[in-house]
């Protein structure tokens, strides 16, 4: 079976989702079940104080005997909070060590700060996480990050939430073809095509939030981000043809065409 | 140990009566038994150590859960 393998575990899904931006939690659980993926990422923040006491948490609608929760950095801007925040989702989710980690640039663009990042995930795996870094489409960071044993590179696609699809399929394949843990694609998916590209290309999986959680019907785009990261990581196995942009080649025979009449 | 102390919690300032535990901490922030993570300090709070490891005036403390995120 055609597998993603990550930190030595194995998964049927080569989709990740995240687990924000949606209406409610009920709309959070429908879509991740839709969508297939096992893999999910959430963001850790300072709890309400005196707040919510009995609302639901998020863990008790996405529980961790079902999901492989994957904590994230998100709005951390140095490598010293990235790691901060890890040890504590450590130690929330009782010794896990699968993280998503990802320092940011700046609040306009969310583009990753790659000296920050590199920072983190050498602390991050001298301290035994298993790392899976979100990083810029550059060949060269990747690898370098594979180098401090990374579990698996997450170059972007686009920007965070901007929806703009694979702006630079080349590097991602520089990438794919240089490195040897799994590539995801993290951020910047649009719609199901961008995500079937992005399997075509080669990656391993897909992780993605805004893609499914503001789409006009977000269970139903679940469902298609599902079916499109199948299709394409079977068509990249299955090898597609070689382009021909100056020659066409019929498909039916081209002999036993029937004649004129008489 | 009962004198009252002042720390800051998710960063407001908050006092107590005496240095409670950490599990007297939740349970006063009515957190108990959620699924969370502390930090004093800049440092991991083991959950381990939660009944017997008290707060001390003037700690930093940060109480997180999970949210949702990508």
């Amino acid at each position: 079976m055609d597998k993603l393998v990550v930190a030595g575990k194995t998964y049927a899904s080569r989709l990740l989702v995240g687990t924000g931006k949606y209406k409610d939690f009920d709309e959070t659980r429908r879509a991740i079940e839709a969508s297939g993926a096992e893999i999910v990422t959430v963001a850790i923040r300072r709890t309400n104080i005196g707040q919510n006491a009995d609302e639901p948490s998020l863990l008790e609608v996405l529980p961790p005997s079902k999901y492989t929760i994957l904590p994230n950095t998100a709005g951390c801007y140095t490598a010293q909070d990235a790691v901060r925040t890890l040890r504590l989702a450590r130690e929330l989710l009782e010794g896990r060590a699968l993280v998503k980690l990802e320092v940011l640039g700046d609040q306009q663009s969310l583009y990753p700060n790659m000296p920050e990042t590199l920072a983190a995930a050498k602390t991050l795996v001298a301290e035994g996480f298993q790392v899976m870094a979100y990083c810029s489409d550059d060949p060269i960071m990747a690898k370098q990050l594979e180098e401090l044993g990374c579990v698996a590179v997450m170059p972007l696609a686009s920007l965070i939430g901007s929806g703009m699809g694979i702006i630079n399929p080349w590097n991602l394949q520089i990438i794919i073809d240089r490195v040897q843990v799994p590539v995801l694609v993290d951020a910047g998916i649009g719609t199901a095509s961008d995500a079937a590209i992005a399997m075509e290309l080669g990656c391993d999986g897909v992780l993605m939030n805004t893609a499914i959680a503001k789409a006009k019907e977000p269970v139903r785009m679940a469902r298609a981000m599902k079916l499109a990261v199948e299709a394409g990581r079977e068509a990249f196995l299955a090898g597609r043809m070689a382009k021909k942009p100056y020659e066409a080649s019929a498909s039916s025979p081209q002999s036993g065409l029937i004649q004129k009449a008489g | 140990m009962s004198a009252p102390i002042r720390i800051t919690l998710n960063g407001a300032p908050r006092e107590f009566p005496a240095a409670l535990t950490f599990h007297e901490l939740l349970d006063n922030l009515e957190l108990a038994g959620k699924r969370l993570a502390i930090e004093r300090n800049g440092e991991i709070v083991p959950r381990s150590t939660f009944a017997d490891s008290r707060l001390a005036d003037g700690d930093y403390i940060e109480v997180v859960i999970a949210v949702g995120g990508g």
